[in-house]
């Protein structure tokens, strides 16, 4: 019998050489005689374990990483095909890794376990059930449970994903649209990418129940141009659904209708804003909208609009198929659920850990990260992307939380959480923010468009020593300026990266740059 | 490069007739452009305008409004370093000095004998592996500035199969 071993197919398994590894595999099988299949699964979203192969065994699956094609002969000799134990990049049975034993997987159950592609794997693992169960209820029943989860907005805003879906529900309209928002620019974020590259059904899934629950019969998946491997798996995933079934004109025999496209971004991180998003599905610049109207009432094409995150919209079908009540039951305070975090820069261990609200960055960085790549002490972390605080170590214990960290004026954001050592020069990282403002602002309100450049000249000045703490002081209040007078986060929360570093780490804004200090 | 894509009027016609149908078709008609002809031609915006029922003006401003929508042609392979703060946390200050001096080009610049297209990426979404680069749809991790030369070796002797 063909012995099944798995090696993964997303985004940061390829750029660690997984293409070659699989080859190499098949290539190694095929001259050693050996009956060898490769399934080309998701990832287990244990990046710094990528490429992470998997041998299926009568005991369940066993994990061997980071493997590099020149290590395939040796695991091959050393037991491989019997998920033997032995050999230094052996780590025992997958499931009982620590870093994944320790998480709490709702939403992504299933990746890194299926072939993304595969409708029977999905099936296999629970998938569409919790359509099926939507497809039994009325609309309003639907969006009932859904208030009941206590799901919040996971792209970073944390609105009641239940209020806004009774919102479009009640506005009459001859069309209405579930839009999902998958231009993910925040960097040391990619667990949007990790659902629609290893598991994208669910979204699919997600997307068709709230279809079922607002009335609405199309829906558009708004996704970055940088992420192509994406693009190709859920244009793959859309039309297997559509043949099996789940998505068209008679969903599974009811007589319900969702139609689903992907809209390719191109490059503009305003466009995850989601009125800016709306703007660019509608062909046009990617400039905000004044809100009101709010896209529940007047959205995509000036009809009633559901916009959601990847990550909101693929927590659905959990909470369809298991009930509102196992979704609440997890979580603390008004954060119901569990956050998808995804520990990226200077970590040991980088990857995704999905756990339910409450736990500590101490907890993330440390047990699971292992701290710093480079060995040397951690500095600072920013959590939310590039527009929330940089967090110094005397906030490392808070509860992750969206309102405990917003009394301290930081943000979860879409949970990347991004570690730096001491090598960091923090006034270059306020300078930073600030560039990026200035290259991606839509330009549409002042304070943002203009703001961002006069930013990045102060801190320049600062950084140079002319004029030090009259400038420090036009820094707090163009910061005072921004916050308060643009029109979207853009502009409003650039702010936070730049006060957050100099009130923390004050020290750095007192010498002169370093030169280069990467 | 490939004949066909020198791009003409004809050609850019049947692209905007295969896609204009659809609901919001400015983007979808502007990547299957720049997707045929590496860049999304001068000379097609007065065409786009007409079937669209835009103003060039309207056109125009979109195309310069997205970073990923170019009017020249670019080399023969794009690469893409991302200069994010996941990445910078890994060393993305010092890989980009690097691609840039050793390219001997700047962001949106090509070198001189039409091989490489540098530009600047805000997120790859590898954040867990940086520094990330992107080569035409390929992204690469844990790019060190010795990598980053090899991987142009390997480019400027031999087109890159895209794997997947």
């Amino acid at each position: 019998m063909s012995v099944r071993v798995f090696v993964p197919r997303d985004t940061t398994a390829l750029s660690l050489g997984a293409d070659a590894v699989a080859t190499r595999l098949e290539r190694e099988a095929e001259q050693r005689g050996l009956a060898l299949t490769v399934v080309r699964n998701g990832s287990r979203g244990l990046a710094w374990l990528e490429p992470l192969v998997e041998v299926e065994t009568p005991a369940g699956r066993v994990a061997y990483g980071p493997v590099t094609p020149a290590d395939v002969p040796s695991l091959l000799d050393e037991g491989l095909l019997e998920g033997r134990d032995g050999h230094a990049l052996a780590k025992g049975p997958t499931e009982a890794i620590p870093y994944l034993a320790r998480q709490q997987r709702l939403t992504f159950a299933r990746i890194g376990v299926t072939d993304p592609l595969s409708v029977e794997d999905y099936k296999a693992h629970d998938g569409f059930r919790g359509l099926e169960a939507a497809l039994a209820l009325e609309p309003q029943d639907i969006v009932e449970e859904v208030k009941a989860s206590g799901l919040r907005g996971r792209g970073g805003a944390a609105f009641p994903t239940g209020i806004k879906w009774q919102t479009v529900l009640d506005a009459p309209a001859d069309q209405k649209y579930i839009v999902c928002n998958a231009d993910e620019g925040d960097s040391g974020t990619f667990a949007d990418r990790l659902v629609m590259e290893c598991d994208p059904y669910v979204l699919i899934e997600g997307m068709a129940i709230a279809g079922l629950a607002v009335n609405a019969t199309q829906g558009y998946i708004y996704l970055r141009s940088e992420y192509p491997l994406a693009k190709q798996i859920l244009d793959d995933a859309i039309a297997r659904a559509e043949a099996a079934g789940y998505l068209g004109d008679d969903i599974q025999g009811s007589g319900r209708v969702f139609h689903l496209e992907v809209r390719l971004g191109a490059g503009a991180y305003i466009c995850g804003e989601e009125t800016s998003l709306l703007e660019s599905l509608e062909g046009k610049r990617g400039l905000v909208r004044f809100k009101p109207p709010l896209p529940a009432i007047e959205g995509l094409f000036g009809r009633p609009t559901v916009v959601n995150n990847v990550l909101s919209l693929a927590a659905v079908p959990f909470i369809l198929a298991e009930g509102a009540q196992a979704y609440a039951d997890h979580g603390m305070g008004r954060s119901r659920g569990t956050l998808a975090l995804q520990l990226a820069g200077n970590v040991k261990r980088g990857g995704l850990i999905e756990l339910a609200f409450g736990t500590t960055l101490r907890t993330l960085m440390e047990d699971f990260g292992g701290g710093t790549a480079s060995g040397r002490p951690l500095r600072a972390v920013q959590v939310g992307g590039p527009l929330c605080a940089y967090l110094p170590e005397s906030q490392w214990d808070m509860p992750l939380d969206y309102e405990t960290f917003a009394e301290v004026g930081a943000g979860v954001g879409h949970g990347g959480v991004v570690m730096f050592d001491d090598s960091v020069d923090m006034a270059e990282q306020a300078r930073f923010s600030m560039e990026f403002c200035k290259e991606e602002s839509c330009g549409k309100c002042t304070p943002c468009r203009i703001g961002s450049t006069r930013g990045v000249e102060v801190i320049d000045r600062i950084r140079a020593g002319r004029d030090r703490d009259a400038n420090l002081e036009l820094l707090g209040e163009l910061c005072e300026t921004m916050e308060d007078g643009s029109l979207c986060a853009m502009g409003g929360m650039t702010p936070f990266p730049v006060q957050s570093a100099l009130k923390h780490f004050p020290d750095d804004f007192q010498r002169a740059p370093e030169g280069d200090r990467s | 490069m490939n004949d066909s894509r020198e791009w003409t009027p004809q050609a850019v016609q049947a692209e905007i007739d295969a896609l204009k149908h659809k609901p919001g078709a400015l983007l979808p008609i502007l990547h299957a452009l720049q997707d045929r002809f590496g860049h999304v031609p001068e000379g097609a915006v007065p065409i786009i305008a007409e079937s669209l029922g835009l103003t060039r003006a309207e056109v125009h401003g979109v195309i310069s409004f997205y970073h990923h929508f170019r009017t020249a042609p670019p080399g023969r392979h794009v690469v893409q370093v991302c200069r994010a703060e996941a990445c910078q946390a890994r060393g993305a200050r010092a890989l980009e000095a690097h691609a840039q001096a050793t390219l001997g080009v700047d962001y949106h610049q090509t070198t001189a004998d039409r091989e490489i297209t540098l530009e600047a990426v805000y997120c790859l979404g590898n954040c867990a592996c940086g520094p990330s680069v992107r080569i035409d749809d390929q992204i690469l991790g844990r790019v060190s500035p010795d990598a980053f030369d090899a991987l142009v070796d390997e480019l400027r002797t031999q087109p890159l199969e895209v794997l997947g």
